[in-house]
């Protein structure tokens, strides 16, 4: 019938317009505009990639380094996946129990005064993402304690470390604070060694 | 709850009340064929494609003739997206080789996005090619919700019509909602995600040798175009597992805000088009009125729900107070630091109130209480803003049954904007508004219980009868959020599609449930239109039920809330509010 050359026509159209013209336009006048951003704002470090300003990753095992938070894939960025954990699910439950167990273990040592209901959120539950970059400023206070006192550097230098990459609500409202960890690590380490 | 959360609420609200007039009303001349500012641009184009179709872009349609080619396009639309899904193989723009998806993902996969769902049982970096996403995903989240634009633009001629049963013609709605609309504004929305650095890339995926000596995958892809359109169409399906939680989609709070307005944006401004094509701003006014209402009922419990502790969390012995702008405590399974629990709650109850579907957060974590909203918004039947057209079409069956029950209530012949609304209307009324509650409890009932059904669920006890009645209510609403433990696809080697199979029972079921529940509402306002644009239009008497009236939208609410408290109580009572007032972990 005659709908069905329209409906093709109009597929054909469709595809090639929208479906090529317009993502491969879009590829180019973002690469043009924007650069990296478009790319995945990705960190390189004598060469070789080693991240993403916008991806969290895996630090756990090292004590001088600020931990991210909890993620359930391994912080694979090729394959996200939430955990799907209900709020009255006794597998989270016993989850979230075990990370604060860890987090007290870790950094009961070093921040005096801290017990389990004086964990932010943020370190025993997963992330949406698995690779959330950010931590809440709570949390990175806490384990300041533990990186002045491994890494030998003066308290106070840790937290203007940890304000230079600490990204505010924009424009004074949308969204949350959060400290970028990958970042911090790394202004760490060129301060230590560079 | 914090000052910041509110005030971030408030502004939302603000800027998109200060919009939808703007929007409206040029959508308004766009759709009556005025001229607007954009038209030197494209009208060459409109012209263009409307010589291509020959001479069914010239014909007034009646409302057979309007349907019929809706279903046309869709069917073939369908054909051609499973036909993309099941070549990948053989595909440019596929750096990372995936192979075919699986027949009974594709076919739920065709019919979600064809349907403006957006259902997906597949994550997309891990099963699809960039060719696949774009030509295939992207084309039908433009072509989608331009035919749900058009049919609401031909309901509302069928309205006003003063005789005569033409309700104008589809193609030319259709290439004008892309045209004039859909896609300047996706342009628009796209530079502003890359420029927060969402990702518009081509290239394959990145190896990176992480600080601490291990290594990441990272994904990439041209999602920045796709999600513009995923979030401005109502559309919803992620270029990424995660959706909008995943930073590559979603890397700011800023970029947040932008895709929250994209959500209800056309859904809302769609109020104002159609007060003024009817000549009655004022009653566009009272639904979107109506409509904010009950969005900021949502937003409330599920931002009171989200920020106290979850049972499990409790358990744990974690608090949940937030701290200013140290900690933003609450619920944080499932969520993401940048966006807290403000964020992350307006996005939920936004998308499920728009027939979205996309996510920042993720939704089988929340409280019972927090997951109230989403799912109770699905099952009222998106039209509380609703689907780009379909949402305001299926507010307007609610308004004539409104109409209908005042007038039984006042003894007098019910009419709207006019005309008289009869027997026939109404029946086409009951069988546009009780089609998908009936969809969503028979297909949720039979899925508890076979063991085909129960596959699918993921949380023990009463979480997975939500998962479960959340799926189908979504499906059937043509939402497209989830409750994502609830699977269709099984991928043991991830990425990938070596070794993947799709659980049959729940794909089919769920294609189903997303074709009937898109095109029989449709198909249903369409015919009323039909009906109604026959009629004669009378002028107001005094036993007239004013449409612009507090009156009329406090009865609006009222109806919209009892027949979906009386369909679902029992369904809800069985899931969400279980978990809501127990203290037992499963």
């Amino acid at each position: 019938m005659r709908e069905l050359r329209s409906t093709i026509v109009t597929l054909l159209v469709a595809t090639i317009a929208l479906g090529l013209l317009y993502p491969l336009a879009m590829t180019a006048l973002g690469g043009a505009l924007f650069g990296d951003r478009a790319g995945g704002s990705l960190i390189e470090r004598d060469g070789e990639v080693v991240g993403s300003r916008l991806l969290g990753q895996s630090f756990a095992g090292d004590d001088d380094y600020f931990q991210s938070r909890p993620s359930v894939t391994g912080y694979a960025a090729d394959a996200t996946a939430f955990s799907n954990l209900g709020p009255n699910s006794r597998r989270l439950a016993n989850q979230i129990s075990a990370r604060a167990d860890r987090y007290l273990a870790r950094e009961g040592s070093y921040a005096s005064g801290l017990t389990r209901s004086r964990i932010p959120p943020d370190a025993v539950m997963s992330s949406g993402s698995g690779v959330d970059p950010q931590i809440s400023l709570a949390n990175a206070s806490i384990q300041a304690n533990r990186i002045a006192a491994v890494r030998g550097l003066p308290l106070d230098e840790v937290e203007r470390l940890i304000d230079e990459h600490t990204a505010n609500r924009q424009l004074g409202l949308l969204g949350e604070p959060g400290v970028n960890v990958l970042e911090l690590n790394l202004a760490l380490d060129q301060e230590d060694g560079g | 709850m914090t000052i910041q959360g509110w005030l971030q609420i408030a502004l939302f609200c603000a800027v998109l009340t200060a919009l939808v007039p703007l929007l409206g009303a040029y959508m308004a001349r766009v759709y009556s064929g005025e001229r607007t500012w954009l038209t030197p641009l494209m009208a060459p184009l409109e012209r263009g494609f409307l010589r291509l179709i020959g001479s069914r872009g010239a014909v007034e349609q009646d409302w057979k003739s309007y349907g019929l080619a809706v279903l046309v396009f869709s069917f073939c639309s369908l054909v051609l997206l499973y036909s993309i899904l099941r070549t990948q193989g053989i595909q440019p723009f596929n750096p990372e080789g995936f192979g075919p998806v699986p027949w009974d993902v594709s076919f739920n996969a065709a019919a979600s996005f064809v349907t403006n769902t957006n259902w997906q049982f597949y994550a997309g970096e891990s099963t699809l090619g960039y060719f696949a996403q774009m030509t295939g995903l992207a084309v039908q989240n433009f072509l989608s919700a331009a035919v749900g634009m058009s049919v609401l633009i031909a309901v509302t001629r069928g309205i006003v019509s003063r005789g005569g049963e033409s309700l104008g013609n589809f193609w030319v709605d259709l290439v004008r909602s892309v045209l004039y609309v859909l896609l300047p504004i996706s342009i628009l929305g796209a530079l502003v995600l890359i420029s927060q650095g969402a990702v518009q890339s081509l290239g394959g995926y990145v190896e990176a040798a992480t600080l601490a000596g291990g290594d990441q995958g990272i994904a990439l892809g041209p999602a920045a175009s796709q999600i513009a359109i995923k979030q401005l169409g109502t559309n919803g399906g992620g270029f990424f597992g995660v959706n909008s939680a995943m930073p590559f989609e979603n890397p700011t709070g800023l970029s947040n805000f932008v895709q929250l307005l994209f959500i209800l944006l056309i859904p809302a401004a769609l109020t104002a088009t159609y007060g003024r094509m009817v000549g009655n701003r004022r009653h566009g006014w009272a639904l979107y009125g109506v409509m904010l209402a009950l969005f900021l009922v949502g937003v409330v419990t599920t931002y009171g729900g989200e920020s106290a502790a979850t049972p499990a969390q409790a358990d744990a012995g974690i608090e949940a107070s937030a701290d200013g702008s140290h900690s933003t405590g609450g619920n944080l399974e499932g969520k993401e630091q940048r966006f807290g629990i403000a964020s992350s709650s307006l996005w939920s109850v936004a998308t499920t109130a728009a027939s979205n579907g996309s996510v920042n957060s993720s939704l089988d974590s929340y409280s019972g209480l927090g997951a109230m909203a989403p799912l109770v918004n699905m099952l009222t039947g998106e039209v509380i803003f609703g689907g780009v057209g379909s949402g305001l079409y299926g507010m307007l069956m609610m308004v004539l049954l409104t109409v209908f029950i005042a007038g039984l209530m006042v003894g007098r012949t019910p009419e709207y904007l006019g005309k008289k609304i009869g027997a026939r209307e109404i029946k086409l009324v009951l069988v546009g508004t009780l089609t998908v509650p009936l969809l969503v409890l028979g297909l949720t009932a039979l899925a508890v219980s076979v063991p085909a059904g129960k596959e699918s669920i993921f949380n023990p006890g009463p979480q997975g009868f939500t998962e479960t009645l959340y799926a189908y209510g979504s499906q059937a609403n043509n939402n497209g959020s989830a409750f994502a433990g609830f699977t269709g696809f099984v991928q043991p080697n991830a990425p990938g599609n070596a070794g993947s199979y799709g659980l049959a029972f729940a794909d089919l079921l769920g294609g189903v449930a997303m074709l009937l529940g898109r095109f029989v509402p449709l198909i249903a306002a369409l015919a009323i239109a039909g009906s109604l644009a026959g009629k004669r239009i009378a002028p107001p008497g005094p036993g007239t039920l004013r449409v612009d009236s507090g009156t009329f939208s406090g009865l609006l609410v009222f109806v919209i809330v009892v027949v979906a408290a009386l369909t679902f109580f029992p369904a809800l009572l069985l899931g969400p509010i279980t978990q809501a007032l127990t203290e037992r972990l499963f």
